[in-house]
């Protein structure tokens, strides 16, 4: 059975929405990593970069496949975690602490239309 | 032909383990147990175990069953002595690839097993039959009533002598077989393997395998599935039917005339003779990329200025090289080592060049 953080905001494809005042800090739910396998490769954007709900902002490459990161909200990448860049697999390894991007929040009324942790867990 | 998915005599086992399955050439079969780089790094470092009962073994025999296998298979049966192994291909008379196989010479005389691919099972049986008029042979497909294991790695022999008790295992060379008689029932033991290292392949009815899965697993070999079986022979080189063997791509596209003996007759042969000596449009290469960025099958490879020029068949970022590399097929004149050539991946155009195709140095035993 995935693990399912409580407290965080969930998308249906699987990235994880932590909220920290305008900040979104995004990274993929334990399903989405052992749906991957093991994790070789983060396709990161740059800090600066402008991201769109619901659009690729970049991709994660297991061994055998690759699979798109949808950004949950807009705004603008004002981090990226370059540990996950270096050494994928801490995905693998703890998909919740290691968060992916950090975006500042253009229109936070976007949360909304996100998951609660129970509302995600239903879904899998 | 019938959509039922099938299922070899071990599935229960893999369900067991967790493993993750996937339909494969008609076959559910196991991706992955533990993870592809796990079950990868066992085979290279040490010992690894695969279900490869969807393969399929169709027999040819009868007094005419050297002159009709010589006639469909690109290599060439008349040395063989029993005991022997040869890969080659079944062709179209265009040159194109009907499958990649193995053709064992039995003890049998005037006997040969062919090994062919699971998915081409049907095809290459209809093909044998379609073209053996003329011949007094006897086809007969058993792929339905043998299971088969490969057992592969540098531990490999250790393991199928201690945990199997096969002795005469230990005294084969590479691209030779043995038949034996374990509990009561014909085996065949070959020292064969689709992972650049030392290793076995076991053919045996379905009882069988399934006592010896279950007493390696006891002995701790680790199980590994299609996954990392895929990402082994690709580090050797070796290609597969589907990626780098097609109607489409003919031995002499993909770099594998070796195994093509223009000076006997077979189906397929002027065709091959004609390109070989008139050239390919497309030829195979290996390109190695300066970033860790994954090359992918269907991927488009470009030149520096952004020309495109061909397509990837098969890319990994390699878990024993640590390199991001691919198969690809390209137009000949991009064909030479050294030339640069870039692959195109989603947003980005990520640069390489053309490298050797077998990017892992393969341990067999010769």
């Amino acid at each position: 059975m995935s693990k399912i953080v409580e407290g965080l905001l969930y998308s249906e494809s699987h990235e994880w929405v932590k909220v920290d005042g305008d900040v979104a800090i995004i990274g993929v739910s334990d399903f989405a990593q052992e749906e991957m396998g093991d994790i070789t490769y983060v396709d990161m954007p740059e800090e600066g970069d402008e991201v769109a709900a619901g659009e690729e902002f970049g991709a994660l490459e297991s061994v055998k496949a690759s699979s798109e990161l949808y950004s949950p909200v807009s705004g603008k990448v004002v981090a990226v975690n370059s540990a996950v860049e270096d050494s994928p697999e801490l995905i693998n390894e703890d998909p919740y602490t290691n968060w992916i991007i950090k975006v500042k929040m253009s229109d936070s009324s976007e949360l909304n239309s996100l998951l609660t942790a129970a509302a995600y867990g239903q879904k899998l | 032909m019938d959509n039922t998915i099938k299922t070899t005599c071990l599935h229960s086992s893999h369900v067991g383990l967790g493993a993750r399955m996937s339909p494969f050439a008609g076959f559910d079969m196991p991706i992955q147990y533990t993870g592809i780089i796990d079950e990868h790094n066992a085979v290279r470092k040490d010992v690894g175990m695969f279900d490869v009962s969807h393969m399929g073994e169709i027999f040819v025999s009868g007094p005419d069953a050297m002159k009709f296998v010589n006639m469909i298979f690109t290599n060439d049966i008349t040395p063989m002595e029993a005991g022997k192994i040869l890969y080659g291909m079944m062709l179209y008379p265009d040159g194109g690839v009907v499958d990649d196989l193995l053709v064992y010479k039995e003890f049998t005389p005037d006997s040969y097993l062919l090994v062919v691919n699971a998915a081409n099972i049907e095809k290459d049986h209809a093909w044998l039959l379609e073209h053996c008029e003329g011949y007094d042979v006897k086809i007969d497909n058993q792929s339905d009533s043998w299971g088969q294991i490969a057992v592969q790695g540098p531990s490999s022999e250790k393991t199928v002598v201690s945990v199997l008790g096969l002795d005469a295992a230990a005294s084969l060379t590479f691209y030779h077989f043995t038949d034996l008689e374990y509990k009561g029932a014909r085996i065949i033991v070959s020292r064969t393997g689709y992972t650049g290292e030392d290793g076995f392949e076991i053919y045996a009815p379905e009882d069988i395998i399934c006592g010896m899965w279950e007493s390696l697993l006891a002995a701790g070999v680790k199980p590994c599935g299609l996954g990392c079986r895929d990402t082994l022979r690709f580090e050797a080189g070796l290609p597969l039917y589907g990626d780098e063997l097609s109607p489409e791509i003919s031995p002499v596209m993909a770099g594998l005339s070796m195994f093509c003996k223009l000076d006997k007759d077979f189906i397929g042969r002027d065709a091959l003779a004609a390109q070989k000596a008139g050239g390919v449009p497309r030829k195979l290469v290996g390109i190695e990329l300066k970033d860790n960025a994954i090359p992918r099958a269907g991927y488009p490879v470009e030149t520096p200025d952004g020309t495109p020029v061909g397509v990837v068949t098969t890319g990994y970022h390699s878990i024993s090289l640590d390199k991001s590399i691919c198969f690809a097929l390209v137009d000949s004149a991009f064909a030479a080592l050294g030339t640069p050539l870039s692959v195109r991946i989603r947003k980005h155009v990520f640069p390489g060049e053309v490298v050797k195709k077998r990017f892992y140095q393969t341990n067999y035993k010769n």
